[in-house]
């Protein structure tokens, strides 16, 4: 457990000093997710009880709790909401699903040439709830 | 004592959204926004300040730097489908970024919103903290471009699996990447529910979209703003 924790930790540390050395303009867990990445892949061990697989699908398989405090300041914007609903609304969904249409079809395009190497295991297509 | 009923009161509420969407098997019960209904409820009910409680949870927000940190696990196990992918993915994330900023400054331009609000708006479908630094480096609102990923992240968290559905797109690894791209973290924490692929490539296209954008932004800026 501890061990697990430690490496995720020491990761976003490292991210978070290379963003404070460099300067880009990039969170340092995200910094951290790429060493982490960079770590596994080197390391090459898949065991089942390994302690940062362990320790990190736990966190991962509760990651909505921590947006939860972030997600309560909404709250505090409201009434700016209120005033300029609108074009709040509007370009929010409209953006929002302007963005995720073209990644879906421009991957669609691209992904027809590249096999998924494990065929479809894992693959709901449907949802699942 | 306030710090311990506080992070009691938000693990509590996001426990009963965990409950009530085992319950209902809704999309729509996504504990974060349950929870979020609830919290932001009884601050108001006690005439607690959002500051005073964004200080006694600072333990979770906290959490969440380890557990992007993680992301890199799911990631890691689809290693081998990531081969031959870099140069569509990058394709893909570019063009959705300038998509949804530019859709974004010019939506809120034709239906009369102000200046600033199309600055705040434009960074909106990246990771919170990034979004922050973009629209303040915008000219925005931080924290409301903040509150902003947060509701978009949400909305695709809600509904995001079911309208790739509608837009025929049924490659978990597009399914995956297109969530990411626009709805950061909490679009690719329901995604993990998904299935494992859906909520690995999530992970990536979070992270590559923050750079993508961060490098788009100034051109965007260029142009529009």
């Amino acid at each position: 457990m501890i061990v697990g924790l430690l490496w995720l930790l020491g990761c976003q540390l490292a991210g978070t000093l290379i963003v404070d050395a460099t300067g880009i303009p990039l969170p340092g867990p995200v910094v951290g997710m790429l060493l982490l990445f960079v770590v596994l892949v080197l390391r090459r061990r898949d065991a089942e009880d390994d302690p940062i697989i362990q320790v990190g699908d736990y966190f991962l398989s509760h990651l909505q709790l921590f947006f939860i405090p972030a997600g309560v300041g909404v709250i505090a914007y409201l009434a700016i909401i209120r005033d300029a609903a609108v074009p709040i609304v509007v370009a929010l969904l409209g953006s929002w699903l302007l963005g995720l249409a073209t990644v879906g079809w421009v991957l669609n395009l691209f992904l027809r040439r590249v096999p998924s190497v494990a065929g479809t295991e894992g693959a709901p297509g449907e949802e699942i709830e | 004592m306030s710090l311990i009923l506080w992070l009691f009161v938000t693990v509590a509420a996001y426990e009963f959204g965990r409950w009530l969407r085992a319950r209902t098997h809704s999309p729509l019960a996504q504990p974060v926004a349950v929870a979020i209904v609830i919290v932001g409820t009884l601050l108001a009910v006690s005439g607690t300040s959002y500051d005073d409680y964004a200080d006694a949870t600072g333990l979770i927000s906290f959490l969440l730097g380890p557990a992007t940190v993680a992301l890199a696990i799911p990631l890691y196990h689809q290693v081998a489908r990531l081969k031959g992918m870099v140069v569509p993915v990058l394709v893909a994330l570019t063009a959705g970024a300038l998509v949804s900023m530019v859709s974004g400054i010019l939506l809120v331009r034709w239906l009369g919103g102000s200046d600033v609000l199309e600055r705040t708006m434009a960074p909106k479908a990246v990771t919170t903290p990034v979004t922050i630094e973009l629209t303040h480096r915008l000219g925005g609102y931080p924290e409301l471009s903040a509150a902003f990923a947060i509701v978009i992240g949400i909305v695709g968290a809600m509904i995001a699996p079911r309208v790739l559905t509608l837009l025929r797109i049924r490659d978990p690894r597009a399914r995956g990447i297109a969530v990411g791209a626009v709805s950061h973290g909490i679009g690719t924490a329901r995604m993990l529910e998904e299935s494992r692929v859906e909520g690995a490539f999530s992970g990536l296209a979070m992270g590559l979209t923050a750079v993508v954008t961060c490098l788009m932004v100034p051109l965007v800026a260029y142009f529009l703003l």
